[in-house]
C-alpha cells in the first residue's frame, strides 16, 4: 500500500481543478479554507469564494441562496460544526427546500483527537440520515474521494460530504467503478466480513489481511454511501458469510450498524454481529489512533472482534 | 398602480386573509394584517416578477422570513395569478400543498420558510449570486421583528454589508409585538435602526400600513450605493380591525362568528371611504 494523502486534501485539490474549468462552482468557508486546504482555491480563484467569518449558519443559509440562484455550492467547514450549529439550516434551508448545496464537513469523526468533544462529530450521521432529502457519502479513501467529488457535481440532491484527516492509501483495485449510492466490495470472504465506512476501511481491510494469515475468510465492504442505503449490497454480503462486523467512525447510536441491523432484521436474516463504533459516553481523550485503538477501530481490534464472533457459541 | 387603487387592494386583501383564516379555523391573524400593505405595494408596484417571469433567471426574489404570515402572502399571489383564488380553500386542508407556512410546492414561492431567522441568509447568498453573475434582479426579503432575536439575522446583516449588497432590500415588519408581548418587554429590539445602521445597511423608516409612504421609501431603493437597504416599516399588528390592533391576543386567534360579522363590516366602510377619495 502507498501511503496516500488525506481526503480532505484530495477533496481540496479535486475541487479546486473542476472550478477551474467551471465558473459557477464556488466554495463557501467560515473561516475554515487553512483547515481545509483550500487557501491555494482562494488564492487562484478569489471570486469563487464566499468567506462569512465564523459563522456556520450564515455558511448553510447563504449557500442555500446561491444555489437557488443557480451556483454549485460546497460549503466547506469542520464537520463537528456544520452538521450540529447550522442542522436547522440544513434542515430547512437546503434539504426542505431541496436546494443542490454540498455540505462538505472535513477533519470529520475524531479526526480532531484530543481537541475534545467540541470537535468531534460522532452525531452527524444520525441527525442527518433523520432528515428528508439529504444523502451522505464518506469516502475510504482517495480514489473513492475523487470520485465522489466529481459525482457530487451532478447529483440532484443535496449530498453530505465527509472527509477525515489522516493520510490514506488506496484501498481499491484500478478496476474499481465508483457510484453514490453503491457500495464497493474490497475483498471477499466466506467466514466473516467487515462493513465499513470512510476512515474505519483501513483498518478493516489490514483486520482481514491478519485474519487471512490465521485461516479466517475476511471480506471487507466500503459502505462510502450512507443514504441511499445499498441494501442489495448489504443483503447480498449477509447472505454469503457467517458473521458480520459493522465498523463506523461515529456513535453507535444511529448509523452504519444500526441502519444495516434494522435491515437484517427486517428481511428476517440472523446471523452473528457487531457493531464497532464509539458508545455512549465521552469519548477516551487522545490522537485518533489512540481513540481508535480504545474502542476496537484498529487491525487488532477488529480482528480481535472477528475471532469472537466466529467461536461457536455454547449454549446452555 | 395608483395608490387609491392599491389602498382598495389592501382593503380586499384584509377580507381575503379573514375568510381564509375564519374557512381554515387557523392561522396568524395579527401578523398577516401588519404586513398585508408592505406584500400589497410589493406585489403590485415593485417586484418585476409574475407567473410568466417567475422561472427567469432576471426576476425580482421575493422571501418571507415571517412565513406564520403566509394568508397574506397566498392572498396577494392568488391575486396576482400565480395560483386560483380558489385554491385558498384548500389552505391546512389534509393532503394540501398550501400548508402553514410558505414552501415551493406552491407556485410563486422562492424559498421554504417557518423556522425564524432564516429568510435573511439565504436571501443575501442570492444577492451574493446575482452581484457575481452581473445580473439586474433585487431581493427583498421580510422579517418580523420578533425573529430578530435570533443571531443567524446579525450573522447575514454583516455578510450582507461586508459584500456590499445594494440589491437586497430588507424590510421589517415592525408591529413591537410576538406571541408572548411587546417586543421590547419580551428582549428590547431598540434602538433598532441604529443597529441596523452600525451593522452597515443603510436605513428608513416608513409607516408600514400607509400606502403612499410605502411606495414613496420602495422608489428610494437602493438608499445608497455600495450598501444593502434596509426599512424599518413600523406597522399595527392586527391593522383594520379595531378589536384586533395592537392585541397581543390575535397573534394567532381565529375569529367567533359575531367577531368576524363586525370584522368584515369594519372593512365595508373604510372600502367606502376609499372610493370617495
Amino acid at each position: 500500500m502507498n501511503s496516500g494523502r488525506p481526503n480532505q486534501d484530495v477533496f481540496a485539490d479535486t475541487l479546486l481543478a473542476l472550478a477551474q474549468a467551471d465558473r459557477d462552482i464556488l466554495i463557501v468557508t467560515s473561516d475554515s479554507r487553512g483547515s481545509a486546504k483550500l487557501t491555494r482555491f482562494g488564492e487562484l480563484l478569489p471570486d469563487q469564494v464566499v468567506e462569512v467569518g465564523i459563522a456556520e449558519q450564515n455558511v448553510i443559509g447563504i449557500a442555500a441562496g446561491l444555489a437557488a440562484a443557480g451556483k454549485k455550492v460546497f460549503a466547506v467547514s469542520p464537520a463537528c460544526f456544520i452538521t450540529a450549529r447550522s442542522l436547522e439550516q440544513i434542515k430547512n434551508d437546503v434539504a426542505y427546500s431541496d436546494r443542490p448545496v454540498k455540505v462538505v464537513g472535513i477533519s470529520a469523526g475524531v479526526s480532531y483527537g484530543t481537541l475534545g468533544s467540541t470537535h468531534h462529530s460522532l452525531h452527524d450521521y444520525a441527525a442527518l440520515r433523520a432528515i428528508h432529502n439529504i444523502d451522505i457519502v464518506t469516502p475510504a479513501d482517495n480514489f473513492e474521494t475523487v470520485e465522489a467529488v466529481k459525482a457530487s457535481l451532478t447529483h440532484p440532491r443535496p449530498l453530505y460530504l465527509r472527509f477525515g484527516k489522516r493520510a490514506l492509501p488506496d484501498l481499491h483495485s484500478p478496476d474499481a467503478h465508483f457510484e453514490i449510492g453503491k457500495a464497493l466490495v474490497i475483498r471477499e470472504g466466506g467466514d466473516v466480513t467487515i462493513i465499513a465506512t470512510g476512515e474505519t476501511v483501513l483498518p478493516a481491510v489490514q483486520a482481514a489481511e491478519t485474519l487471512e494469515r490465521e485461516g479466517i475468510a475476511c471480506g471487507v465492504v466500503s459502505m462510502h454511501t450512507l443514504k441511499p442505503f445499498d441494501t442489495d449490497a448489504l443483503l447480498r454480503t449477509a447472505s454469503h458469510t457467517r458473521a458480520l462486523i459493522t465498523v463506523e467512525e461515529h456513535s453507535v447510536s444511529g448509523g452504519l450498524g444500526e441502519r444495516c441491523a434494522s435491515l437484517l432484521m427486517e428481511h428476517g436474516l440472523h446471523l452473528p454481529f457487531k457493531m464497532v463504533g464509539f458508545p455512549d459516553e465521552h469519548s477516551v481523550s487522545g490522537s485518533q489512533s489512540e481513540i481508535f485503538a480504545h474502542y476496537g477501530i484498529s487491525s487488532d481490534g477488529l480482528a480481535q472482534t472477528a475471532r469472537h464472533l466466529l467461536q461457536p457459541q455454547t449454549s446452555s | 398602480m395608483q395608490i387609491d387603487a392599491l389602498e382598495r387592494k389592501s382593503i380586499v386583501y384584509r377580507r381575503i386573509i379573514l375568510e381564509l383564516i375564519k374557512h381554515t379555523g387557523a392561522g396568524h391573524t395579527g401578523g398577516s394584517l401588519s404586513c398585508i400593505d408592505i406584500l400589497n405595494v410589493l406585489y403590485n408596484h415593485v417586484l418585476h416578477v409574475t407567473p410568466e417571469n417567475f422561472q427567469e433567471p432576471d426576476h425580482d426574489r421575493y422571501i418571507q422570513s415571517k412565513g406564520h404570515s403566509v394568508e397574506a402572502l397566498y392572498t396577494v399571489l392568488a391575486d396576482r395569478g400565480f395560483f386560483p383564488a380558489e385554491a385558498l380553500r384548500m389552505v391546512e386542508q389534509y393532503q394540501s400543498q398550501y400548508i402553514g407556512h410558505p414552501t415551493r410546492d406552491v407556485n410563486g414561492i422562492e424559498q421554504n420558510t417557518g423556522a425564524l431567522g432564516h429568510g435573511l441568509a439565504v436571501a443575501v447568498g442570492m444577492a451574493i449570486a446575482g452581484k457575481l453573475d452581473g445580473r439586474s434582479y433585487r431581493v427583498f426579503t421580510l422579517l418580523g421583528d420578533g425573529e430578530l432575536a435570533e443571531g443567524s439575522n446579525w450573522e447575514a446583516a454583516m455578510a450582507a454589508s461586508h459584500y456590499k449588497l445594494d440589491n437586497l432590500i430588507v424590510i421589517i415588519d415592525r408591529n413591537r409585538l410576538q406571541i408572548t408581548g411587546s417586543t421590547e418587554v419580551v428582549n428590547a429590539l431598540e434602538p433598532l435602526a441604529e443597529k441596523f445602521s452600525a451593522f452597515g445597511m443603510a436605513v428608513a423608516e416608513c409607516n408600514g400600513n400607509d400606502i403612499q409612504a410605502l411606495v414613496d421609501t420602495f422608489a428610494r431603493v437602493p438608499f445608497a450605493s455600495g450598501k444593502p437597504s434596509l426599512i424599518i416599516a413600523n406597522t399595527t399588528k392586527g391593522k383594520g380591525i379595531s378589536f384586533m390592533e395592537d392585541a397581543v391576543q390575535w397573534h394567532h386567534r381565529v375569529p367567533t362568528d359575531a367577531e368576524y360579522a363586525v370584522a368584515l363590516a369594519e372593512l365595508a366602510p373604510t372600502e367606502g371611504e376609499v372610493e370617495r377619495k
